[in-house]
């Protein structure tokens, strides 16, 4: 069941607890044992909610910055990317293969905001050889879900 | 003018649902849990595979019985998911929908005056296919106590010495109801007995959630020879749209009803077809998702109409759900016409599937949670306000 539970909030994290142990076929206290258990030992890291920015007066710019490191005896991966994603600005950070080491998302208020970060901020981390960033121009789909107006439902009304 | 209309056409009984189904299509403002089909789309990669069909120039006819890929899948997902050898050469037909299967294999099969058991309730097409083969249909009224499984002991009773098919149709579409195989083997042996053919119309069969997969009959000692197995993508790719099935069993039936497939529909939809290539190469992923998926709105539908005071049985396959209205003094006629003029939520009277289905709905719950949500408080506040 906990895989279960968790493909099913994964999609709608609102699911209240009631609802959730009569989809799952579970009593609600075990339901939010499980929960519990989950949270507490780093399975469920957050609750989040994707929000379409475009749609509102808010100014957003979101950019990709892949970023290549020399490491050194004292200063591995790990160590690198703690000096990276530590800034606020840094919504995520990975270490890839291929050609760059890390691939971090950086989230700004305005492009300038975006490359003085990358200026002054990322490019001057000791160990970190060169970036190259991508702006993000338009988000079509993001953790699964198009972002666009809900699909109306095209089936017949009835059917047998 | 003579009447241009023949008898047989003349006498078949219209389905008297259309009209009330006729009067929920003029009201925009009405919700619905009347569908039959998957609320889902066909799965991307299977539709880019139709689309790359059509990019590629494949718009000709197939042959007769399919493209050989095709039924060398089909032939691969009875040995992967039941363990059943069918030669793709022939033993495996390709038809549009599993609609025009139960069509050609009752006139291949079925002499006039041949009986053809039917248990009801059930999907709408099997009586008047009957008819047209010229058999007979027997219906056999399947019990709420049962859980709307068929009963050796109603088996019997239906069987004379005229019977020649049964038609079984489980996961059933309207009840729910699935048959597991200690059921199917006590029927399988009195089919053997008594020597009569099995119509297995399984199309639900990837839809079940008893936590065991689907048996289909023909798996059963002494069946496959003596059943002709009807499935499709329809439900369990949500394929409605593209109209594609396949029937298999033993070879001499299978190529008198290929015969007939021929003269009638010359191939299935070549698009589709390729489609369907896809689907059933790669698509056991997609079927866990939205199985997974039904199930959740099955407990959910199940748990709330009881809530409701409305008797249900838990139904283990397909996505409807069968309530019971018989303690509210009307019939599911009334019921169903009430409820859409008063709330604007149409359901599905159980008398649409067969005469036993008098005192229940059909509820689908190939919907979203939302739609569910919305549709069961309206239900709930009829049954409040009766």
């Amino acid at each position: 069941m906990k895989e279960e539970l968790l493909r099913l909030i994964q999609n709608n994290a609102r699911i209240d607890l009631k609802e959730l142990s009569v989809m799952l076929g579970a009593e609600e206290a075990a339901v939010a044992n499980m929960l519990q258990d989950l949270e507490q030992d780093g399975t469920i890291c957050g609750y989040y909610t994707l929000i379409n920015w475009d749609n509102t007066n808010e100014e957003k710019v979101d950019a990709l910055i892949e970023v290549n490191v020399t490491t050194g005896r004292e200063m591995g991966f790990d160590a690198i990317a703690e000096r990276i994603y530590k800034f606020d600005e840094v919504k995520a950070c990975y270490l890839i293969s291929g050609r760059y080491d890390f691939l971090i998302i950086l989230e700004g208020k305005t492009m300038r905001q975006v490359a003085n970060f990358v200026s002054s901020k990322l490019s001057p981390v000791e160990f970190v050889s060169g970036t190259a960033t991508h702006f993000i121009m338009k988000r079509y789909k993001d953790y699964g879900a198009v972002l666009e107006q809900p699909k109306k439902d095209e089936r017949e009304k009835m059917s047998f | 003018m003579r009447d241009p209309i023949s008898k047989t056409a003349r006498t078949m009984q219209p389905s008297g649902i259309r009209k009330f189904f006729d009067v929920v299509a003029e009201m925009p403002e009405a919700i619905s849990l009347g569908v039959g089909e998957p609320d889902f789309d066909t799965p991307w990669h299977v539709r880019e595979a139709g689309i790359y069909s059509l990019e590629k120039g494949r718009t000709f006819y197939t042959s007769n019985a399919g493209l050989m890929e095709l039924r060398q899948e089909v032939s691969n997902y009875y040995l992967r998911k039941h363990n059943l050898t069918y030669d793709a050469k022939n033993e495996v037909l390709i038809t549009v929908g599993g609609s025009e299967a139960i069509d050609m294999a009752l006139r291949a099969m079925c002499d006039p005056g041949d009986e053809v058991i039917i248990p009801e309730p059930c999907y709408v097409s099997y009586v008047p296919c009957a008819k047209l083969a010229g058999a007979v249909p027997v219906t056999i009224p399947l019990q709420e106590k049962n859980e709307f499984r068929l009963t050796p002991e109603e088996l019997l009773d239906a069987i004379t010495d005229k019977t020649k098919v049964l038609i079984l149709a489980f996961p059933n579409n309207p009840t729910g109801a699935v048959m597991e195989k200690e059921d199917l083997e006590k029927i399988a042996k009195i089919c053997v007995e008594k020597d009569i053919f099995v119509v297995s119309d399984e199309i639900y069969g990837e839809l079940t959630y008893t936590g065991k997969p689907h048996v289909t009959i023909a798996s059963l000692e002494g069946m496959q020879e003596r059943t002709v197995v009807i499935n499709g993508f329809s439900k369990a790719y949500a394929m409605t749209g593209w109209r594609l099935g396949f029937v298999t069993g033993p070879e001499e039936i299978i190529s008198h009803i290929t015969k007939l497939h021929q003269f009638a529909i010359m191939c299935a939809p070549t698009t589709s077809q390729y489609a369907g290539i896809e689907a059933l190469r790669n698509g056991d992923d997609d079927i866990e998702k939205m199985r997974e998926s039904y199930n959740q709105r099955r407990r959910f539908l199940v748990k709330t109409l009881r809530d409701m005071g409305l008797p249900c049985f838990e139904p283990y396959g397909a996505f409807y759900v069968f309530p019971s209205i018989k303690h509210l003094g009307m019939t599911s006629d009334e019921f169903a016409t009430k409820l859409l003029e008063q709330e604007k939520l149409a359901v599905v009277p159980g008398t649409a599937f067969g005469d036993c289905g008098e005192g229940f709905l059909r509820i689908s719950y190939a919907y979203s949670m939302n739609e569910l949500k919305e549709a069961l408080s309206r239900l709930a506040n009829f049954i409040n306000n009766l």
